[in-house]
């Protein structure tokens, strides 16, 4: 499955806020997308999702998926793309969920959607928690009961459980400490291997973006400044705003930015 | 960010053996809930059980009894007898029957219309908000009561007229409140999430947006039956509610006004009614303020 994304155009009013002239998740690939607060990625994931409209941006250019054109489908048609095709999971899965339904029926209610119901439902949902290390005891529970990094891995096991080919994983280890961090992108990597998910993974942290992506995309003010293999950008960056950001990450190894 | 581990540090217990262990610890907590739901609880068994309760059923009625008017509290009636004649003990449980009533009328009407609009201009903003928002604007410009008092005298005097006439000045504060709650909810991640997730917008609002908008309203509408018992019975005391015979209690406090000098029981049982019962409801919504707020039941 293969997303790919060309002369993109994201504006509130007259002021473009993503830029971009052409940029390629490939099957089975984990593209990294960098760059500072305000860049423009979280708004590229919400174009991807055609949730940008509704934040009150205009879209134009073309995202297609497996060359089915994204950009100006009907809504009707792409609510059956978005969670079944396409899967996104955020930055703070503490906020992701309702608060007031238990985190089974949030699962269930979202399979439904996408006519999924019944033993059917349940065993990919069962299917997906094993795969996801999660016990299906947390099904019974609130949200507020489970910890960050559990409902991470539930968010990633919806999108499993709805066989998504694509995930926008946009900024899901900000809010996770170090070790469920490193969990949660151990599991991103499984996946791809796995399931041949694609993910694209946005990201201001470049420690993390080595360690994971095969490809990396820099983003600065809307714009795609750099892309290529992540050794070859992270060893030779071609773009003097990359190697600011690189310059940005501490040395020691394994360390963290400001996640 | 803390919320992750917050989370982490709450391994509460979620799954406890017994609801009613939980709710009778809740009810230790929460002694305002209690009594408040006592209250309430009492009005209601006194209005189901009225012909049971009152001595003289026929006195909340039509008849009179010439001969035993103005009679002060006595063993025979211990609330005493009105200017014609008419047990009060009986008139002030039947009572129950009306004011209640008509506030649990007023605030589902109220509720009915603005819950709905509330959600759709808190959620989906633009011009819809400003329409809904200005509209709700007209109708708070006027002081509630004066609004109603004016409503109710272009009606006819019935019980019927001050619903509507309450009902409409009272929609717009629950409009308000719904739609900043709705608002607020509408910026939150998980409802990015349901989006993401293709879940359709009026199943957003209805699932997601609604039980997280809903719970300040439920505690309004408690604190609110005091407050339309209040206004019903400004009205009737107006002349313009409930007409005699009914036994509405603010009807009985204008009807034993002029009396109050040689007659103070006249006024002062269906004052103490509607006191108690104003009283106890806002007793209540505090009550659920406490336990309704979900971050509050899980951190105590």
């Amino acid at each position: 499955m293969s997303l790919e994304i060309s002369g993109l155009q994201v504006r509130f009013g007259a002021r473009p806020v993503v830029n971009i002239d052409r940029l390629g998740l490939g099957d089975a690939e984990i593209l990294g997308l960098a760059g500072e607060s305000g860049s423009g990625k979280s708004m590229t994931a919400l174009a991807v999702l055609g949730l940008a409209w509704s934040a009150g941006a205009d879209v134009s250019g073309s995202i297609a998926l497996d060359g089915l054109e994204l950009v100006g489908m009907p809504e009707r048609e792409l609510r059956q793309i978005r969670g079944r095709r396409i899967a996104a999971i955020f930055q703070s899965p503490a906020a992701a969920f309702n608060p007031v339904f238990r985190v089974g029926r949030i699962v269930a209610d979202a399979l439904a959607r996408h006519g999924l119901a019944g033993s059917e439902a349940a065993d990919r949902v069962a299917s997906a928690m094993r795969q996801l290390l999660l016990s299906p005891d947390l099904l019974r529970r609130y949200p507020a009961q489970l910890s960050g990094g559990q409902l991470q891995r539930v968010a990633i096991a919806l999108a499993v459980a709805l066989r998504a080919q694509v995930l926008l994983a946009d900024e899901p280890t900000s809010a996770l400490d170090v070790t469920v961090q490193a969990e949660v992108l151990e599991l991103l990597r499984e996946l791809r291997a796995r399931d041949g998910m694609s993910v694209l993974f946005i990201s201001h942290d470049l420690a993390v973006i080595a360690e994971l992506c095969d490809r990396v995309a820099v983003m600065r003010q809307g714009r795609i400044v750099e892309q290529g293999r992540t050794d070859a950008v992270m060893g030779a960056p071609g773009d003097p705003y990359t190697a600011e950001l690189l310059a940005a990450v501490p040395v020691i190894a394994g360390g963290q930015g400001l996640g | 960010m803390i919320d992750a581990d917050v989370g982490a540090a709450a391994p509460l217990p979620a799954a406890s053996p017994s609801r009613a262990r939980a709710a009778g610890r809740a009810a230790r907590a929460n002694p305002l809930l209690v009594a408040g739901g006592g209250i309430a609880l009492l009005i209601v068994i006194v209005a189901v059980a009225a012909p049971l309760l009152a001595p003289v059923p026929a006195d909340a009625g039509i008849a009179t009894n010439p001969f035993a008017v103005l009679r002060p509290p006595s063993a025979a009636h211990l609330l005493g007898t009105d200017q014609v004649g008419r047990d009060m003990l009986s008139r002030v449980i039947y009572g129950a029957r009306v004011s209640p009533v008509i506030a649990a009328y007023v605030l589902a009407i109220a509720a009915a219309i603005g819950i709905p609009l509330g959600l759709a201009a808190g959620y989906f903003g633009g011009w819809l908000d400003e329409v809904i928002m200005r509209i709700t604007d007209v109708f708070l410009a006027f002081p509630p009561l004066l609004l109603a008092l004016a409503l109710a005298a272009v009606l006819p005097a019935s019980l019927t007229s001050v619903t509507i006439a309450i009902a409409a000045t009272w929609w717009p504060w629950y409009a308000r409140l719904i739609r900043g709650q709705a608002a607020s909810v509408a910026g939150r991640p998980f409802i990015e999430s349901c989006k993401a997730l293709g879940i359709s917008r009026w199943r957003i609002l209805a699932r997601h947006v609604l039980p997280n908008s809903i719970t300040p309203l439920i505690v309004q509408v408690s604190l609110d039956v005091g407050g339309v018992i209040l206004v019903a019975s400004a009205l009737s005391f107006l002349g313009l509610g409930a007409q005699d015979p009914t036994p509405e209690w603010g009807l009985m406090v204008a009807q034993g006004q002029p009396y109050f000098p040689t007659a103070w029981w006249l006024v002062t049982f269906p004052g103490l009614a509607i006191l108690v019962t104003a009283f106890g409801f806002n007793l209540l919504g505090d009550g659920l303020r406490d336990v309704l707020d979900p971050r509050g039941a899980i951190l105590r």
